[in-house]
């Protein structure tokens, strides 16, 4: 390590102020604290210690708790895809082959996703001199897990660069953005190119094969909401019944919350979200608060929708909300990302019970868009300013009451 | 009491219990174990300008080469005239120290083997009124022990105070046990408190440790409401304390003094002299002994620390490592402070530092760090600086180490955008440095939080 050290420290007197390529000095930095933590020590007066955290451990431990929707991901792709051209029976037949497809789909997906936005962040970091902010570690593994396997890559390029310059680069980088990045991305897809993010053949991937008779790719969401309208069966019924030539029970609800069901990437297996969920909350990294309310107000919803219910979609049992769909992914990663969130406790409440409220309002009383966390997260990233507004104002309110009195 | 706070609080007759729960310990090597040590004296001792906060236009009183007594006026606020600033010991002016612009830094005296006193007279206290008694004192050198909040600056003695507050504990990292420092000075602390009571149209509030019982210094104390305060670091926050007890509203003053500094005045009211000794705690991992010294005000620490290493790259600090301010191995004591710490200095590159699994403290649990598994470790801390600074990011750790009502992360953004309603708005009367000093160590984003709380004040106060 030594050498390396070396090489940075003969290398560095060309990036800082007055040397050949002081333009690039944060391109410079960022390679070089990625590499050696700083030797900078803190000031004469305030806090002489410092805490052994930092924003990259910090970020890099978002990304750890992404690692099991991405590995089930990977795999899930090669095995839908067998499934659905008949290449297998089993789950774990053909594993080898499932790992492969899954992985040269996959890794393109996430390489370019990364090398895009790296790209962007580091011209703004050069031209608004500013440091190359770590929070795209987490942006660029999230914007892959959101896509179908099948977006052609060109657009997962253009969606990154479009979410990371006009989502976040234009308020300032990270820490200033109002909506969350990824999220950005995916809504950027959806709208721009609804042909290749929406509709039921996008989901699974076919490559050059036919699919077996009687294929649907209808995802979950479609099934019920197609339910809802027909009125002929109960949506729970409806769901056992979709697509009985892959197996039975693809969309019951023990292998809706496993996952093993055509979607985006990342998101198909409310398991590895909740598996997320629990290193985030045990790391402290993500706000718990966010999550459980979250959860709890898409039930809520749910349950509030059977109590009304007018269609067999509101009659749905409330649970089939968590696990349809990307919402337990949506809760986990990108409602609790601590910049677009609401930034006060209570605060954090608010915000978590109203996406999940929203999300299932979404979903069952829209025609137009059969998934609602999407835009439920990105609606709450723009309310919440408001709601932490009110929070602040109670506090001063309190201040302002206790001098009166 | 506040809904964040997450303390409650009951009253037994006027003395009030305060459980807090938000907080953090911080244990570090190098306590100092409870004996006087027989370090060598110092000898040389300085009044530093600077660690006067709002001490505006200070003038120099006294040329190089003079002869002093402790007590003699050493220099004034040209803001704040009345008061004086005077030397903690007897002996000879030997350096005016200055630095860009002829800022005054430090103004040295070599001290005399024995300490001679300028002689004020007793003072009665029953005879003298509240202005009278607040002259004396603040032409006797032990006024500067009186700070004013909001602002956390020395005292104007023409303002009454609501209330007076002090706090009997400290649990800062290595702090001194007062149980210890201050044996046997229960009879000054009595007749430091009583002329206290008289200075305000108020109370006069003595804050203990509610997690232990109460040490027999501060058990008998009279005219002072005794509140128990229990719960990890800032507890022992006068600023804490203040806002569950009385809390600073706009337009309001109150006074806090240190133990120590009611010591001061208890010796100026019974004995007439200015008496700046304390017994300060010498601590830190660097150190071969760590343990309590009796020296003056503004000591030079090297005595106490040179020939007392284990390493050879420390970084001497007056007072703590959360508050405290570097200072060189033949640097100063600061004249409030009651401690030095001596640490490693940690100006080190560390090869992929930001993801190697570490038993460093750690406010935090995020991946590889371990030290929450050993909560009851002392560790040893060094200097670095522990990454860069970046945007706020996290959210909800602040107000996590904080047990106020008070949102610090939307006070902090309202300092940057110097926007003064909001910093008004927010709490800024209620807080100073060492309230949110813990905010600066648990803090993802490396923000220098103390500076900007006093850049905050600062524009309040001058607005």
């Amino acid at each position: 390590m030594k050498f390396l050290r070396d090489l940075l420290d003969k290398q560095k007197p060309l990036f800082e102020k007055g040397g050949k390529l002081e333009s690039l000095y944060y391109a410079f930095e960022a390679g070089e604290t990625f590499m050696f933590s700083p030797k900078h020590t803190t000031g004469i007066k305030g806090a002489q210690v410092k805490d052994a955290i930092d924003l990259k451990r910090m970020m890099i431990t978002v990304v750890i708790a992404m690692i099991p929707c991405l590995l089930f991901g990977i795999y899930n792709t090669g095995h839908q895809h067998l499934l659905a051209t008949g290449g297998t029976a089993g789950l774990w037949e053909n594993f080898g082959d499932k790992t492969w497809i899954g992985v040269m789909l996959v890794l393109p997906i996430v390489l370019v996703a990364y090398t895009a936005g790296g790209i962007v962040e580091a011209i703004f970091a050069v031209v608004r001199k500013h440091p190359i902010n770590e929070g795209f570690l987490v942006t660029g593994m999230l914007i892959p897990l959101v896509v179908p396997a099948t977006t052609p890559l060109w657009q997962v390029a253009l969606a990154t660069v479009f979410a990371v310059v006009i989502a976040k680069e234009v308020f300032g980088g990270t820490g200033m953005n109002v909506l969350n990045v990824a999220m950005t991305a995916r809504a950027f897809l959806y709208f721009a190119y609804p042909a290749q993010i929406s509709g039921d053949q996008v989901w699974t991937y076919l490559g050059d094969k036919m699919p077996v008779d009687g294929f649907s790719g209808a995802t979950a969401l479609s099934v019920v909401y197609n339910a809802g309208v027909e009125g002929t069966q109960s949506a729970v019924d409806a769901l056992a019944g979709h697509n009985t030539v892959l197996g039975s029970g693809l969309y019951e609800f023990a292998n809706l919350f496993i996952g093993w069901i055509p979607g985006s990437i990342g998101e198909t297996s409310t398991l590895m979200a909740l598996v997320g969920a629990l290193i985030l909350i045990g790391t402290g990294v993500a706000s718990w608060k966010i999550i459980v309310s979250g959860f709890a107000g898409a039930y809520i919803m749910g349950f509030v929708m059977n109590l009304f219910a007018v269609n067999e979609y509101m009659a749905l049992p409330p649970q089939y909300h968590w696990v349809m769909g990307g919402l337990a992914f949506g809760i986990v990663f990108m409602a609790t990302d601590p910049v677009s969130a609401a930034q006060t406790e209570t605060g954090k409440w608010i915000y978590g019970l109203l996406i999940g409220f929203l999300t299932v309002i979404i979903r069952v009383t829209n025609p137009a868009y059969p998934e609602g966390i999407m835009l439920a997260v990105l609606f709450m990233n723009v309310f919440a300013p408001l709601i932490d507004y009110y929070v602040v104002k109670a506090n001063k309110t309190r201040r302002l009451q206790r001098a009166t009195v | 009491m506040g809904r964040f706070s997450k303390a409650h609080s009951s009253k037994t007759d006027m003395s009030k219990i305060v459980k807090l729960k938000k907080g953090f310990d911080i244990n570090m090597v190098g306590k100092a174990k409870q004996e006087l040590a027989d370090f060598a004296p110092a000898q040389t001792f300085a009044i530093k300008p600077t660690d006067f906060i709002g001490l505006q236009r200070p003038k120099v009183l006294v040329n190089e080469g003079d002869t002093v007594k402790a007590g003699t006026p050493i220099l004034i606020d040209k803001a704040l005239d009345q008061v004086i600033y005077a030397a903690p010991v007897s002996g000879k002016v030997v350096e005016i120290k200055r630095g860009d612009r002829r800022k005054l830094l430090e103004v040295k005296i070599l001290a005399d083997a024995t300490i001679i006193h300028e002689q004020f007279g007793q003072v009665d206290i029953a005879s003298l009124d509240r202005d009278a008694l607040a002259a004396k004192l603040a032409a006797s050198g032990v006024w500067p022990n009186i700070i004013q909040r909001p602002f956390g600056i020395v005292a104007n003695p023409a303002d009454t105070p609501k209330s007076i507050f002090i706090s009997a504990f400290d649990t800062h990292p290595l702090a001194p046990d007062y149980a210890f420092a201050l044996e046997g000075q229960g009879k000054y602390l009595q007749a430091g408190i009583e002329a206290l009571a008289k200075l305000t149209s108020g109370k006069v509030h003595l804050n203990v440790d509610g997690s232990k019982a109460v040490p027999a210094v501060f058990s008998d104390l009279k005219g002072a409401q005794v509140n128990k305060f229990s719960g990890p670091h800032p507890a022992g926050n006068v600023g804490v304390q203040i806002h569950h007890l009385d809390p600073i509203n706009k337009g309001e003053i109150a006074w806090t003094v240190s133990p120590t500094g009611v010591v001061q005045i208890g010796k100026f009211i019974l004995e007439g002299i200015y008496d700046a000794s304390k017994v300060i705690a010498v601590t830190g991992s660097e150190l071969t002994k760590a343990a309590y010294v009796k020296t003056y005000s503004g000591a030079s620490v090297s005595t106490f620390v040179k020939g007392n290493l284990n390493s050879g790259h420390v970084r001497v600090v007056s007072g703590n490592v959360l508050t405290g301010e570097k200072i060189s191995l033949e640097g100063f004591l600061g004249f409030y402070h009651n401690q030095i710490t001596v640490i490693p200095e940690g100006d080190y590159y560390e090869f992929m530092g930001w993801a190697k699994p570490t038993t460093r403290l750690s406010y935090h649990r995020a991946l590889g760090l371990l030290s929450f598994l050993t909560p009851k470790k002392e560790f040893v801390l060094d200097s670095n600086g522990r990454g860069e600074e970046r945007a706020f990011v996290q959210t909800g750790v602040f107000e996590s180490v904080t047990p106020m009502d008070i949102l610090p992360v939307y006070l902090l953004k309202a300092i940057m955008a110097e926007d003064f309603d909001e910093i008004e708005e927010l709490g800024i009367y209620e807080i100073v440095e060492e309230d949110l000093a813990l905010c600066e160590f648990v803090d993802v984003s490396k923000h220098p939080v103390q500076e900007l709380v006093r850049k905050g004040i600062e524009l309040i106060q001058y607005s």
